[in-house]
Order: structure tokens, then C-alpha cells, then sequence
């Protein structure tokens, strides 16, 4: 039996409310609607398992609204619904709130039947009503209350309607001097799901004979054997090649505008008349490296995130994971990894997190130590910018474009390829162990409102890389710069560090600078670039700097040519995860060995691979 | 004339009469609604033939040959448009 925390009532006329209900019902999206910012996550104690708790006032009344896991039943057979079951037999909530799919009643009653029997004062929020109208699909909230004997509410979250009412029966049924209910007499399965099926039977009218047949042609086009894989590629390359497209204007524009603020900034300094190193150390240092993770690594990752948010909002992954699972099942791996690695794509300490998807905590490790095989958000700009360079470059063109996307979509497959033989090799070594039972739910797509998840999901990245760069990137800069610029002994410490690691970084086809850029680059990988670049300034001329061109002529000054670009790409994909994806590794997983497998594991993939290409470049060339 | 349920055709309904396999397994795919006496069709299949997503009580839901062949069916009439 785990410890339900107490929760604080908030205020002494507050009331506590509970959410429960299957996954893909609209819960969070419900649970997100009404509490807004005014939320916050935790683990319960002895816990993985996250739980949001967040406020909502309703007629000058403060509810208190607990977020429980999504969960299929309550028998307790996994630490969601332990805490889901705990919690709802506790007795601390008011009220309890179960959020069912109107376009899947009869399973979301038999969860809603279930935790009838746990608690009083229950109330049925159907959602997702947009959803089942589109389908031609209506449920009779009427019939339903009738028939169930509590208050049912109609609900489409997404779009705020209904809120008012159900929070009305909450308020109403979580009054001390309401009726005594009573929890319901405990049924059997057989019993709960006959009685589902007679009230779904009752209260559910189709408009269309066959509702789901838009949806299940959809899907056969995007699943099967001839068309799924194909289709899967042309989607994620269109993503790719937006990505790259989409971030040519805009990047030219605030890297001309952020240098010129830059010069403008010196000039005032030297009018001030600061000394020489403090106008270095504030313009070239830390202005600098600003200057270039906001002017050209933030616009790739403004523009991809959103996509992807997109594409997940769709429902398109679950198909993505259902057409991986078999390669993924042979790996001795779950196909659920497939739903954390797309995750990873966006930011790899939020792949690490996903990985609590995955029951078998075997299975769990082994997506958590190949979750920074694939390359994510911080490191597409430097992919992109590498490939456009050295490899693709030319006009700005339609097929330069093309030819980058084509690139960027092999470098992902490498990593995809890579993962998928890494976890075999796990299975086979220090994670052995039989594959476990894999039970995917496919929930129906769904039309995103485009507009608004583009806007808040471009803010809400350009804000958090924002404040990563202040928070992270200035600091690098202002480090590389006092680097650059003290000397010890015979040299500045930069070139002492980039001297010792100059033979290993030959080996492995790159040379001292780009090593210390990734090494310095640990706590983000979006400053790896910029770190390479003022290291190479501080050692050669000024050039004017802004335009990737320039970036090109700068790096084969200092000795790049394709190769070196390649093995640069090629462990800029395989290196040791970043430090916010180490810290969650540890909090994950809860073992220094396993947090030191995840670093080691793909920072020998790189050093192996580079040192090969490498090898195999030179007798080529 | 019972079959496995992992070798129902694509689009074809059956109704489910037994529940094998491992007792973890049978608990969760009873949760996901697969009872005797449940209606259920497959409606998708993967490139590579396995896994195969089920319809069942109006949900979706894909299962590994391994995991759909302990469940026993009776086909039915009726096909998926």
C-alpha cells in the first residue's frame, strides 16, 4: 500500500477534487484548461510516477484539482494506478471528477463504474464532444445520469465549453450538506461491462453508419506494409525540409540586426571609455556567443518544435511507434521506444522523462541510454549548418534546400539505425532479459487547431532558448573568452587545452578546437557552434561575422574540409548527452551506473565511428 | 470454428470466447476491454505483419502476434468498410 501524501486544502472552505480517467481521454487537456498556469508537478513519495496539482476558483470557491495518472482500471497492477486507487480510497478528495471519451463511452464507463466503487461523489465529465460530433457521434447526457444515478457533464476541453457546468455539479456534489452518497456495492468485471455496454447502448446515437471509417482509411494508407514506411519518411523529410527552409530569412535578418546592435555597443563602450579587455570580454566574449545562438541556432529550433508539437497533436505517433514496433521487438526492446526516441528529436531530457511510458524497467533503461543516439532540437542548427556548407552549399536554391533535407533525413535514419542496433547489443549484454507484453492504444486522429499550437509552442521555445542563452550561453562565452585571452605560461589556456586534446581530436578526423567545443558545449548543445567559432576568431583574423558564408570561410582557414565536417556531424550525433539530460538520467533511473552507461554509451559510438571515418577518409582522399 | 485471434484477417469481426496467456497479460487485456463474448476486429496491420491494431469497444488498440495469439475467436458476419 504506498503513502498517499496528505494534500493541503487549499483555504478552510476549499474543496479537493480529483481527475481521473483512461489515457487519451482529454484529462490533462481538462486538468490544463481550468488551472492554467497555477499548477505544479511532483512525485509522490517512493514514486516515478509524475502528479500535477493546480488551482481553479470557481463563484469565489478554491478547488484544488489533482491530476491522477491516466489509468485503464484500478486493480493496482502498475504504480499509476496504486496511487490512482490509494488516492480515491483515501477519502481526501471532495469529489472526483472522471473524465470519459465521447467517442469511446463504453470503455470509459467501465473505469467511471469502477471508480464508483472506490469513492462517493462522483461526477462523469464526458469530453472530447467535438471529437464524437465530427464522427456523427452524440451521447445523451440526460439518459446517462438517469441511468448511472450521477451528475454527467458534456465537456470539449480543448475549446473551454462545459467547464462552467461541471465545475457547477462539482461544487454542488463536494458540499459537506449535500446528500450522503454512498461508494457503490463492488461489482465484478462481467458486471461493470454489462452495465457499460446497456448505458453506451442507451445514451450513444450514431448519425453515420459507419463512423470510424474516415479514420481507419486514413490509417490504412499510413500503416501498411507499401505505403506506411515510405509515407513515414516523406513526413518527417517535409519537416526537415521546412526546418531548414523556413530558417534562412529570418536568420538573416537577426544575425545582421543582433551584430549591428553589437558594433553599436562597442562603439558606446569605447566612447565610455572602458578599458580594452572589458569592451573584448562584453562584446566578443559574451554579446558574441549570444548574439550567435539567438541569431542562428534559435530559428531551426523555433521552427521545428512546433511542427513536431503538430504531428504529435495529430496522433500521427502512435502510428509511428505501431510501424517501428517490429524492428524495435527484435532488439529485445518495446515498441513504445520508437514514441520516446520522437520525443528525444525535440529534447532528449524530455525523451529521458517519457521513458516512464515503458513499464518493463528493463526495457525503460534501454530507451533511456539510446535516447541521445537521435539528435535533438539544440543540435539540428549545427547539423544544418555543416551540411549546408560543406556539403549541399551553392545558391540558395530550391534544391540546395532539398539536398539539406536529404541529408539532415539520412543523419537521422544513421541515428535511428544506430539506436535500434545499440539496444540490441543491450539485450544481448547488460540488459538481458525477455521482451515483455506490448499493448499500444491508437487513439483516433485528430484535428489540431493549428494556428494556436503554432503560435504558443514558437513562444514558448524562443523563450525557453532565450533564457537558456542567458543562462547558459553567456557564461560559456564570458569562460572561452578569459580562455582566449589569459595566458599561462608559453599560451592562453585555450590553446593548452586545445593543444592536449589536438592528437585525439586528429584521430577521430576533427582536430583540439572542435573536442573543447563539445566538451564546453555540455551544458547545451546549441553552444557547441558558437563556442567552435570564438575559439577559431581568437586565433586568427576578424572576419565579419553573421553570414554562414563567412562561418564556412572561418572553419576552412583553421584546416576543415568535407571529411572534417563529416566526422564534426557524425559526433555531434553521438556524444555524451547534455548536462540537463544527465541530471534526468540520474533522476530517472536513480544509479550512478546506469547515468555513467549513459554517457559512455554513445560517446564511444562517436569516438569508434569518427575514428573509422576518419581513417577510411584518409586513404580515400 | 475457433481461431487465434492473431489470425483473423484484416477487416474481419469475431466475437472473443477465451482469454489465455500469462495472468498479467490477461488482466491487461481485459482492462482494455477483451472479454468473452466481446466483439472485436482486426483492423490494421504493419508493414511487417505483426503487430496488428484490434477494434474493440470502440478503441484501437495494437497487439504483437505473441500476445494476440492467446486469444481465442469465434469469427462473425459482418466486414470493415
Amino acid at each position: 500500500m504506498s503513502r498517499t501524501p496528505s494534500i493541503q486544502r487549499p483555504g478552510a472552505e476549499g474543496r479537493i477534487v480529483a481527475l481521473a480517467g483512461n489515457p487519451n481521454v482529454g484529462k490533462s487537456t481538462l486538468f490544463n484548461a481550468l488551472t492554467g498556469l497555477r499548477q505544479h508537478t511532483g512525485n509522490w513519495p517512493g514514486k516515478t510516477v509524475a502528479v500535477a496539482q493546480g488551482e481553479y476558483v470557481h463563484r469565489e470557491r478554491r478547488f484544488l484539482l489533482v491530476d491522477l495518472p491516466g489509468t485503464y482500471s484500478l486493480n493496482a497492477h502498475s504504480p499509476e494506478e496504486e496511487i490512482t486507487r490509494d488516492f480515491l480510497c483515501s477519502g481526501q478528495a471532495d469529489a472526483a471528477v472522471v473524465v470519459c471519451d465521447a467517442t469511446c463511452l463504453e470503455r470509459s464507463l467501465i473505469f467511471a463504474l469502477q471508480v464508483m466503487e472506490s469513492t462517493p461523489n462522483v461526477v462523469l465529465c464526458i469530453n472530447l464532444l467535438d471529437e464524437a460530433r465530427n464522427l456523427g457521434i452524440e451521447v445523451d447526457t440526460a439518459t446517462l445520469s438517469r441511468q448511472l444515478q450521477v451528475p454527467v457533464v458534456g465537456t470539449c476541453a480543448g475549446r473551454g465549453e462545459g467547464l462552467e457546468e461541471l465545475m457547477d455539479e462539482v461544487e454542488y456534489i463536494s458540499h459537506p450538506k449535500s446528500t450522503h452518497r454512498q461508494k457503490v456495492a463492488e461489482r465484478t468485471q462481467e458486471e461493470r461491462t454489462a452495465l457499460a455496454e446497456r448505458c453506451a447502448g442507451m445514451a450513444v446515437s450514431h448519425k453515420r453508419e459507419d463512423p470510424l471509417a474516415g479514420q481507419r482509411k486514413l490509417d490504412r494508407i499510413l500503416t501498411t506494409r507499401r505505403t506506411g514506411i515510405p509515407l513515414m519518411l516523406l513526413a518527417l523529410s517535409v519537416v526537415l525540409w521546412l526546418t531548414v527552409v523556413a530558417v534562412n530569412i529570418p536568420s538573416q535578418l537577426l544575425s545582421d540586426s543582433l551584430f549591428a546592435v553589437g558594433e553599436v555597443m562597442r562603439t558606446a563602450l569605447v566612447a565610455m571609455g572602458a578599458a580594452e579587455w572589458v569592451i573584448g570580454l562584453i562584446v566578443d566574449g559574451i554579446y558574441r556567443v549570444l548574439a550567435w545562438v539567438v541569431g542562428v541556432m534559435l530559428p531551426p529550433m523555433a521552427v521545428f518544435f512546433p511542427m513536431f508539437t503538430l504531428l504529435e497533436d495529430l496522433g500521427y505517433l502512435p502510428r509511428v511507434a505501431f510501424v517501428l514496433d517490429h524492428a524495435f521487438h527484435k532488439a529485445g526492446a518495446c515498441g513504445k521506444q520508437s514514441l520516446t526516441m520522437c520525443m528525444g528529436l525535440g529534447c532528449n531530457a524530455c525523451g529521458v522523462t517519457g521513458c516512464r511510458i515503458i513499464d518493463s524497467p528493463r526495457e525503460r533503461l534501454i530507451a533511456i541510454l539510446t535516447n541521445s543516439l537521435v539528435p535533438c532540437n539544440g543540435r539540428f542548427p549545427t547539423l544544418i549548418a555543416l551540411i549546408t556548407l560543406f556539403f549541399v552549399g551553392g545558391e540558395d536554391d530550391l534544391l540546395t534546400s532539398l539536398g539539406a533535407a536529404g541529408m539532415l533525413l539520412g543523419v537521422l535514419v544513421l541515428g535511428v539505425g544506430v539506436t535500434l542496433l545499440v539496444s540490441r547489443l543491450l539485450s544481448a549484454t547488460v540488459l538481458r532479459g525477455m521482451p515483455s507484453s506490448f499493448a499500444l492504444e491508437l487513439p483516433p486522429y485528430r484535428r489540431p487547431r493549428v494556428g494556436q499550437v503554432v503560435v504558443r509552442s514558437v513562444l514558448d521555445r524562443t523563450i525557453f532558448v532565450l533564457a537558456r542563452a542567458v543562462a547558459v550561453a553567456a557564461p560559456a562565452g564570458l569562460v572561452i573568452w578569459l580562455c582566449a585571452n589569459v595566458t599561462v605560461g608559453s599560451g592562453t589556456i585555450l590553446a593548452h587545452i586545445t593543444g592536449v586534446l589536438d592528437p585525439l581530436g586528429r584521430l577521430m578526423g576533427l582536430d583540439g578546437v572542435i573536442l573543447m567545443a563539445f566538451l564546453f558545449g555540455w551544458p547545451a548543445n546549441e553552444i557547441v557552434l558558437p563556442i567552435m567559432l570564438m575559439a577559431y576568431l581568437s586565433q586568427g583574423t576578424l572576419v565579419e561575422m553573421g553570414e554562414l558564408e563567412s562561418i564556412g570561410q572561418l572553419l576552412r582557414e583553421h584546416g576543415w574540409n568535407s571529411l572534417t565536417a563529416l566526422c564534426t556531424i557524425l559526433f555531434s550525433l553521438f556524444h555524451w548527452p547534455c548536462s540537463t539530460t544527465c541530471l534526468t538520467i540520474a533522476k530517472e533511473t536513480g544509479s550512478a551506473k546506469w547515468t555513467a552507461l549513459a554517457v559512455a554509451v554513445p560517446t564511444l559510438v562517436g569516438v569508434c565511428l569518427c575514428t573509422l571515418v576518419a581513417a577510411v577518409g584518409r586513404l580515400i582522399l | 470454428m475457433e481461431l487465434p485471434l492473431s489470425a483473423l484477417a484484416r477487416g474481419e469481426w469475431a466475437y472473443i470466447s477465451r482469454v489465455g496467456g500469462k495472468a498479467d497479460m490477461a488482466l491487461r487485456l481485459e482492462e482494455l476491454g477483451l472479454m468473452p463474448g466481446t466483439r472485436i476486429a482486426c483492423e490494421l496491420v504493419s508493414p511487417a505483419g505483426d503487430p496488428a491494431a484490434y477494434r474493440v469497444r470502440g478503441a484501437l488498440i495494437a497487439l504483437r502476434r505473441r500476445d494476440a495469439e492467446t486469444v481465442t475467436v469465434v469469427p462473425s458476419e459482418g466486414k470493415q468498410g
